[in-house]
């Protein structure tokens, strides 16, 4: 793990990341991503998994109950732009301190057990939010059908503003769709970034480490780990929360389907794939996942024969029935298979595979005679 | 009293579920030491293993009868299932009884895909960290419910019990209370027996075999008895083996109690997970005791009378005990120090 | 003056008494070892002193500080550290950061929630910390995982770590366990040289070379009850701990 940047390091990594993430319109576009839909997709799950990274990156602690705070993010949202507005930013600074409540609470609870209990234990209140929010919350959550925006809601600041289709959130006279849309998103993702990157440098983020590498070391040296394991969850419960607002404001809808385990086990995929416990491959990771569902899931028989027409017929028609399994409504076995292929062969993401694609190089630039200079002395 | 009893009865078969998926579960934590994620997908997998069966079954032999027409004037086709074409009667029965008798197809087919599992992939995640574990058989188990999906499609499939129990059982009557008053789906008793001689024969055999007592000391202390020289590694591939074989016939036999998706193994293991925490991790009694009695709670909970007071229990019961147990006793109601504690 | 005084500390485990009635106390500024053949005690009686475990019946007296009933991590803000058997350091950590954490626990207390300041911009914790490392030889290593380290490095590490946070008192549970000839005295020698800054020191150990090299008192321990007191000396020459040590074989 290259983690250890100088602050200068630090600044310049910072600005090639703003640089990217803005001119994402630009350089995605030959891949067929270049349209604000995705773009904004790729910043908003881009957030949620740099916060569950916070969290599970860096303590260590599985959360399998992350899904709960970003459904909450979207009903907050959803409420205040119901009664407050259209404007996205109350929306996502309440969602923010509502879903950091839920994570405070949730998260006190959760922390008074460790490794596979903690996991049970977020799971078990994200499926009991998940369950309430179908049920007995239906006056607030507006149950199966999902809670949207409508013309009657009291809007107390642009209650005389009438829309002609459906109510878009609105920021300073731009409607919050395209690429305003994508470029709202984009402006908390880099946000998001900074101050992760801040924690991750700062002395919170190293006692973070810790309690991953050694709790036991850690109370011995007169540290308490449950107070940092604790701001760490809410801390990451509020990128979820804020992912969860982002989710609605181009489309001020939020359904309870949103907190199910199916999505926290999404959001711990994005990490590992992209690298647990770094701060660029969560984000490289969610925005993998939401590409190839992008591209895979938009695939059908049709499609594949032409790929696949270079080949003889009867191995076309093989290729075709194949393939066809990991497309369309078979692109969750694919990701099934990444998710395994990922944890069985390289633990630690693309960015370590990124980084033992980097050593090699650099091993035969520099020639083999001074590689093992590191090596641990005996 | 009547409605209380009933609750009780309601809360018993889908406890015997629970219990079974949660044996097999502890089994694999207590010995292997692995959280198996994919353990819900091995219930689904006997259920599906049922349903083959029954479409295997039902392969039609179509004849033409010249001797009739239809409507319309055409020959008839008559539609016979091959099975009762060339085994007469038996064919029948056996038709009828596709649930239970896929039980024998079941268990050479769960115990090879525990084999595969084990060998294939699991053995690899030993010494991994629990965290990994979790993650490889997560994955696993969307594979395994997408490879499903692909092949069964999307859509329940349901499954009929053989008729002889198909009926309910007016239980009231036969209590004396009056009748209608418990009626009971005879299906569900069946189902409740099962569970209960596949968890005497587990229990049995892991206190009555040698190589159950290498099981139990295993679970007990692994280090030791590993230094015995006892072969550990192929114990642990039986073991895995076993539990797959007692998820898939929980799931087999569950098929007309609750028509099979692929992801009704999801559903399941969530909850069988919550069973074996609150039962306590690697406590074989602990968890078909949590199993019932969840179960059972779980059962009460979806009463109108508690609905009225508490609205949304019946949602969360099972997830609100196992909050209060992990709290107030952190090892769950049976468990011992030391297992999955790092 | 007395630092720490233990007074009839009993605990069993089960039917099992670990500890029977001990009374002991420790001088301010001296090195005291305790010592004593397996399963007497020592390890029960040490993790009892450090909160690990709290004694049935007695106090344990720091100064005017009950440590009866504390946290952990509430004795070592108090002014206790710990060396352990097997050296628990941070592994996926640099051998600063690990040095920085103890620094910033002394100066910051147990919980400070400073998400944006750098670390590495530190420049107290980071000299401090760097100057411990110094002291143990440790400094040229500053950036390499301490989880790749030898186990004397290890060690040395982790007593890096407890000197860092200026303990009054420093308990260290075999400290030489599993080490070479060679890196036990070059233990000793580093031991000898914290002793020089007046911290006081309770050693549990086997190794009697250790022992009559660095101890002030020694105090023997043998199923659960303090058999003997006094000077290396005196206590080499005793009959009820050559008894103990079936027959004075490491004697």
């Amino acid at each position: 793990m290259k983690t250890r940047l100088s602050p200068v390091g630090d600044m310049v990594l910072f600005a090639a990341f703003t640089g990217a993430v803005l001119t994402m319109p630009i350089w995605l576009a030959p891949v067929g991503a270049g349209y604000p839909d995705l773009l904004q997709k790729f910043a908003i799950y881009g957030l949620f998994a740099t916060g569950f990274n916070i969290l599970f990156g860096l303590t260590g602690y599985l959360s399998f109950g992350h899904a709960a705070f970003l459904g909450v993010g979207s009903y907050t949202a959803v409420w205040s732009f119901k009664l407050l507005g259209m404007n996205p930013i109350p929306a996502v600074l309440l969602a923010i301190v509502v879903s950091g409540i839920f994570a405070l609470l949730i998260g006190y609870v959760s922390l008074r057990r460790s490794g596979i209990y903690f996991s049970i234990l977020t799971l078990a209140f994200a499926q009991m939010c998940y369950n309430l929010a179908y049920s007995v919350l239906t006056p607030i959550t507006n149950g199966e059908t999902g809670l949207r925006v409508l013309e009657t809601d009291p809007r107390i600041f642009d209650s005389t503003t009438r829309a002609e289709g459906p109510l878009i959130s609105k920021l300073f006279g731009f409607d919050m769709t395209g690429y305003p849309g994508f470029y709202f998103c984009a402006v908390l993702l880099i946000i998001g970034f900074f101050v992760a990157q801040r924690i991750a440098r700062s002395p919170f983020g190293t006692m973070l480490k810790a309690v991953k590498s050694n709790q036991n070391r850690m109370t011995y040296t007169g540290l308490n780990p449950r107070p940092y394991t604790l701001a760490a969850f809410v801390i990451s419960g509020m990128y979820a929360g804020l992912a969860g607002a982002l989710l609605c404001i181009t489309d001020p809808l939020a359904g309870a389907e949103r907190m199910q385990w199916t999505a926290s086990g999404e959001v711990v995929l994005m990490t590992i794939l992209g690298g647990a416990g770094t701060l660029l491959g969560p984000i490289l990771g969610a925005g993998l996942i939401k590409y190839f569902e992008n591209i895979f899931s938009a695939f059908n028989e049709h499609t594949l024969s032409s790929i696949f027409s270079f080949l003889p017929d009867f191995l076309k028609e093989l290729a075709v029935a194949i393939s066809s399994l990991f497309v369309g409504e078979g692109w969750q076995l694919t990701l099934g298979v990444l998710f395994m292929l990922i944890v069985i062969f390289l633990p630690g993401g693309i960015m370590e595979g990124l980084a033992r694609i980097g050593k090699l190089f650099r091993r035969i630039g520099r020639g083999s005679d001074k590689s093992h200079a590191t090596a641990p002395a005996e | 009293m009547d409605e209380i009893l009933l609750q009780f009865l309601n809360g018993l078969d889908k406890g015997g579920a629970y219990a079974l998926i949660a044996l097999g579960l502890t089994l694999i934590f207590g010995t292997l030491g692995v959280v198996n994620f994919a353990h819900g997908a091995l219930f689904m997998l006997g259920a599906f293993c049922a349903v083959s069966f029954n479409l295997l079954l039902s392969l039609q032999k179509v004849t033409v009868d010249p001797t009739k027409t239809t409507a319309w004037g055409t020959p008839l086709e008559v539609r016979t299932p091959y099975v009762e074409a060339y085994l007469g009667d038996f064919g029948h029965w056996i038709l009828n009884y596709s649930v239970p008798v896929s039980i024998l197809l079941a268990i050479p087919v769960m115990l090879l895909i525990g084999f595969a599992m084990e060998r294939g992939l699991i053995k690899h995640f030993y010494t991994r960290p629990h965290a990994d574990q979790i993650l490889v058989t997560f994955g696993l188990a969307i594979v395994l419910q997408e490879i499903v999906k692909s092949i069964y499609g999307a859509n329940p499939i349901p499954q009929v019990a053989p008729d002889v129990v198909s009926g309910a059982a007016d239980i009231g009557a036969m209590l004396g209370l009056g009748a209608g008053v418990i009626v009971y789906p005879w299906w569900r008793m069946v189902y409740l027996l099962f569970s209960l001689v596949v968890i005497a024969i587990v229990f049995a055999f892991l206190q009555f075999t040698t190589f159950g007592m290498v099981v139990r000391a295993g679970m007990a202390d692994r280090e030791t008895v590993g230094l015995l020289g006892i072969n550990i590694e192929r114990r642990f591939t039986i073991v895995f083996a076993i539990a797959a074989v007692v998820a898939g016939l929980a799931g087999v036999m569950y098929t007309p109690i609750l028509p099979p998706d692929y992801h009704m193994g999801m559903d399941f293991l969530v909850l069988s997970f919550v069973v074996v925490v609150v039962g306590g991790m690697g406590s074989l009694t602990g968890a078909v005791s949590a199993g019932f009695l969840l179960g059972i709670l779980q059962s009460f909970a979806s009463m109108n009378e508690v609905k009225a007071i508490f609205p949304g229990i019946d949602q969360i019961i099972i997830y609100l005990v196992a909050v209060v147990i992990l709290l107030v006793r952190p090892r769950g109601l049976m468990g011992r120090k030391g297992v999955m504690e790092n | 003056m007395e630092i720490l005084k233990v007074s009839g500390v009993n605990k069993s485990f089960g039917g099992l008494r670990a500890l029977n009635n001990v009374d002991f106390s420790v001088e301010q500024g001296t090195v005291h070892a305790i010592i004593g053949p397996n399963g007497a005690g020592k390890s029960t009686f040490l993790n009892c002193m450090i909160g690990r475990l709290v004694p049935d019946t007695g106090t344990v007296m720091f100064g005017d500080i009950s440590l009866t009933g504390m946290k952990p991590y509430e004795i070592n803000q108090v002014g206790v550290s710990r060396v352990f058997q097997t050296p628990e350091i941070f592994g996926d950590l640099t051998l600063l950061e690990n040095v920085m954490i103890p620094t910033m626990a002394k100066r910051d207390g147990q919980f400070a929630l400073h998400a944006f300041r750098r670390l590495d911009q530190d420049k107290e914790i980071r000299d401090r910390a760097l100057h411990m490392l110094e002291d143990v030889g440790l400094a040229e290593k500053k950036d390499m995982h301490s989880g790749s380290l030898s186990r004397g490095d290890k060690r040395r590490l982790e007593l890096a770590m407890c000197l860092s946070q200026e303990p009054k008192l420093l308990l260290l549970d075999e400290p030489t366990a599993g080490m070479s000839r060679a890196d036990t005295n070059n233990t000793i020698d580093l031991l000898k040289r914290i002793g020089d800054r007046g911290i006081t020191k309770v050693i549990i150990e086997h190794d009697m070379h250790v022992v009559f090299s660095l101890a002030d008192k020694v105090t023997v321990l043998a199923q659960g009850t303090i058999i003997a007191e006094g000077k290396p000396a005196d206590i080499k020459g005793d009959p009820r701990v050559q008894e103990a040590y079936l027959g004075g074989a490491h004697l």
